[in-house]
């Protein structure tokens, strides 16, 4: 038996994410974002966090998803990862599970147009529910978005 | 055991101790017969020692066990401080230094010391090369005095005596020894010291006059002593009070005189009681010094040597890790934020103790954030210290004699500033002591002290710290600058020709200039004046350069007073606000469409008889709602970058505001023309423009 793990679960669109809770740092609800011009068209801008200045990435356009009207279930997920301190703009976010490692299956190769590569894997919960747990190190991997930017322009 | 948990706090402590060890060593130097700073001495190196033992720095624990014990013979007497022990302990201590920072780094403070080791144990030994045992034999012999005891003069009592042989007086060397059954050997003394001044002056005792009145001396002591009499006669008086055993007295001559002048603090001895030199008797021809003497005032005599043995001021501190404190801040600016959304809501509300109440804790956290911002602030002396032994030994290198004088050396910067300008200082006092202060032949010839000066200034002025650097040495002719300058194809012969001094000692920072002729061991390093400039710079800071030829340079170094709080313009784009740093702009103006030129599709400007870019903000930063080419009249900011100027275009000018700069975060360490950003009264954060990045 695999160990437990404590995933917090959030939307974008109609997919389920699952983010390690030892990532997170605290869930904000939406809150003013300073644009910060001459950057990643997906990164919204700055936001002050108590007195600390944080990025803040929109999910749905780091993933090549058409962003979406920001509303009262908009959260911004704030993770910690490689000490990059980085909030995630996501749809809503209302849940926390408990995962057995055993149930992730290794990520199919495209999962809801989503690259593979940002992907750990994917939960099966009960019958119908789909769980895709992030890579937040490929998430947050910013030598790749280069190389993209630079594709793109 | 774990010893990883203390291992910072054994390297910050390791530090402070070698700090003092350098510091006490070089005021040793200055005074060396000064024996309460050997204590000092030896206390540190015991307190590493036993430091180093218990967290297993084994090479570290037997250098320092070798220190003390040389130090040790040294403080009970048994041997005398001179160049060659002081040259090998310092050099223990380098040794020592570069272990702690292998131990930093994450070594294990291994080196080999093999060679240092052999030469304390053979100071131990008493195996001492001294040139100075020549003439001090010379001198023993001189005195004719059977004693081996010396008595050093420094220069002025050196000079007093001289020149009372001059005027016809005696001089005469003292030697007393009172008898071993005598009870109450201080008064013996006291009573020896008061005959004498019925009819001359004593010039120096050893030991000191206040050791022998604490009778710390053994059973004899010495003395230089001025009088019309005859030696014999002296000695017939001497010897006519009570519990005397021997007296000796000899006359010397100008001969003798300067012999034992020169070798002053040169020789060993094993002098019967010696003990701490202070001051001559309180009579002593000219004396100035009134502290001593021989009635009470002990408390004086004994807190002056701990004071000049460099012992830290008992200002009580604890060490805080720098992030806790930027984690205050940030809680502190957040209740900053929170205050001001108070007193809103209570001038909506209006309800009088409310408003009253809000007001109060206005004026409390206006004082805590004074308190946290003085936090963080350092005194400069933790640069400067490590200075005066720097200056020391590359005197020394060079051969050179040079005195550094340090004031404002408890100036306060912020931390930040402090750990990075402790370079460019040290590159510039180098400069001052190798290309500025000439040889002591030079010296001579230009009808200068042999001992050049370098003064080491810090002060306050307005917003910024001054760190100024000024040698009386040989100045900088601008015409060399220019000549030197031509010669390397840096200008023109016409562009030397039309500039002046100011813009002549500016070529000093550019890159690869040198005026050195010769490049020595010291300088030339391939590192120039420029990455001085640039570092400078880069601290938001400004270096100029005031030179008097034949007289002598000043590098004056401008800084801000703290890296985290600078003193803003707020700007609006549209819905964005931005804050331009205010060491930056020029001046702010308002310029109609017309004024606008486009040369080579470049927007300019004319500006006080120059043309000018302009570029717009918006354009660059892309503002959504806002573009000032709709506009009849534009706000321009002017910044400058050096010598270039450029006019950016706003919308409207907010105000002039103090912001806490703070980093966009790890993950956005470099936005083109971003410098940071920083949280405004109302919670929102606002970028902060770099003006460097429109200006090429």
């Amino acid at each position: 038996m695999a160990e437990d793990i404590k995933v917090i679960v959030f939307k974008l669109g109609t997919e389920e994410y699952g983010i390690e809770v030892e990532k997170v740092q605290t869930i904000e609800r939406m809150m003013p974002i300073t644009r910060v011009p001459k950057t990643y068209s997906f990164i919204k801008g700055v936001i002050n966090l108590r007195g600390v200045v944080i990025p803040v990435i929109d999910l749905r356009g780091r993933f090549g998803i058409e962003e979406a009207e920001h509303t009262d279930q908009t959260r911004i997920i704030i993770v910690n990862v490689n000490e990059m301190e980085v909030g995630f703009i996501v749809d809503s976010a209302n849940d926390v599970i408990d995962l057995n490692r055993d149930i992730i299956d290794v990520p199919p190769d495209v999962v809801g147009g989503i690259k593979a590569k940002y992907l750990d894997g994917v939960a099966k919960i009960g019958d119908d529910r789909l769980l895709i747990m992030l890579n937040l190190s490929e998430v947050l991997n910013k030598s790749e978005i280069v190389q993209l930017e630079s594709l793109e322009g | 055991m774990d010893m990883n948990q203390y291992l910072s706090m054994f390297i910050d402590e390791s530090n402070d101790h070698l700090q003092s060890l350098n510091e006490s060593m070089m005021g040793l130097e200055a005074n060396p017969e000064d024996l309460s700073i050997v204590q000092v001495i030896f206390r540190s190196a015991h307190t590493l020692k036993g430091m180093a033992a218990t967290m297993g720095f084994e090479d570290l624990a037997s250098l320092t066990h070798q220190m003390e014990n040389v130090l040790d013979l040294v403080r009970n007497n048994k041997l005398r401080m001179q160049d060659f022990i002081f040259d090998t302990l310092f050099k223990s201590i380098d040794a020592l230094e570069s272990m702690v920072e292998d131990i930093t780094g994450g070594g294990a403070g291994k080196a080999d010391v093999t060679a240092i080791v052999s030469s304390l144990q053979a100071i131990v030994r008493g195996e001492v090369p001294s040139a100075g045992n020549a003439s001090a034999e010379v001198t023993a012999a001189a005195s004719g005095n059977a004693s081996a005891a010396q008595v050093f003069l420094d220069e002025f009592q050196y000079s007093v005596l001289e020149q009372s042989l001059q005027e016809g007086h005696q001089v005469l060397y003292v030697d007393v020894a009172i008898r071993k059954d005598c009870q109450l050997k201080a008064v013996r003394a006291y009573m020896v010291f008061d005959l004498l001044e019925r009819s001359g002056e004593v010039v120096k005792s050893f030991p000191s006059v206040q050791d022998i009145e604490q009778e710390k001396f053994d059973y004899g002591f010495s003395l230089y002593y001025i009088t019309q009499k005859d030696a014999s006669e002296i000695q017939k008086m001497i010897l006519n009070l009570s519990e005397i055993e021997a007296v000796t007295a000899v006359a010397l001559d100008q001969e003798s005189l300067r012999q034992m002048g020169q070798d002053t603090a040169a020789a060993t001895a094993e002098a019967p009681a010696p003990a701490p030199v202070q001051e001559a008797a309180p009579a002593a021809a000219g004396n100035a010094s009134p502290a001593a003497s021989l009635h009470p005032k002990e408390e004086n005599g004994k807190a002056a040597p701990a004071r000049a043995g460099g012992a830290p001021s008992p200002s009580r501190t604890i060490r805080v890790d720098i992030e806790r404190l930027d984690v205050l801040m940030n809680l502190f600016s957040e209740l900053l934020i929170d205050r001001v959304r108070l007193e809103q809501l209570a001038s909506e509300v209006q309800n009088g103790d409310l408003t009253e109440t809000v007001e109060h804790m206005g004026r409390v956290s206006g004082d805590l954030q004074n308190i946290v911002m003085k936090l963080r602030m350092v005194p400069v002396d933790t640069v400067f210290n490590r200075f005066p032994r720097m200056i020391r030994d590359l005197a020394k290198s060079l051969d050179k004699k040079v005195d550094l004088i340090i004031t404002g050396a408890d100036t306060e910067l912020d931390r930040t500033v402090i750990d990075e300008i402790g370079d460019p200082l040290v590159h510039l006092l180098r400069n001052a002591v190798d290309h500025g202060i000439e040889s002591i032949a030079d010296r001579v010839a230009a009808g200068k002290p042999e001992t050049g000066t370098v003064q080491l200034r810090a002060f306050h002025s307005g917003n910024h710290v001054f760190i100024e650097i000024e040698e009386d040495g040989k100045g900088i002719y601008p015409k060399n600058v220019l000549a030197s300058a031509v010669k390397k194809g840096a200008i023109t012969q016409e562009q030397a020709n039309t500039m002046s001094d100011d813009e002549a000692y500016q070529l000093l920072f550019a890159p690869g200039f040198s005026t050195a002729e010769v490049i020595s061991d010291v300088s030339g390093r391939g590192v120039g004046l420029d990455v001085v400039k640039a570092k400078i710079s880069s601290l938001g800071g400004n270096v100029t350069i005031y030179s008097t030829p034949g007289k002598g340079t000043n590098f004056s170094v401008q800084l801000p007073l703290t890296l985290s709080i600078i003193a803003a313009m707020l700007v609006r784009l549209g819905s964005e606000k931005y804050a331009i740093p205010l060491s930056s702009i020029v001046e702010t103006g308002i310029v109609k469409q017309a004024q606008i030129r486009t040369i080579h599709g470049n927007r300019m400007l004319e500006f006080r008889g120059s043309h000018i870019p302009l570029v717009s903000l918006s354009k660059i930063f892309s503002v959504p709602d806002y573009d000032e080419s709709t506009e009849e009249e534009t706000e321009i900011v002017v910044v400058r970058k050096g010598e270039r100027l450029v006019a950016l275009a706003v919308q409207d000018f907010i105000g002039q505001n103090e912001i806490v700069i703070k980093n966009l975060g790890k993950y956005l360490p470099e936005v083109q023309g971003i410098s940071g950003a920083t949280i405004l009264g109302d919670g929102q954060v606002a970028l902060i423009i770099d003006p460097n990045a429109f200006i090429k």
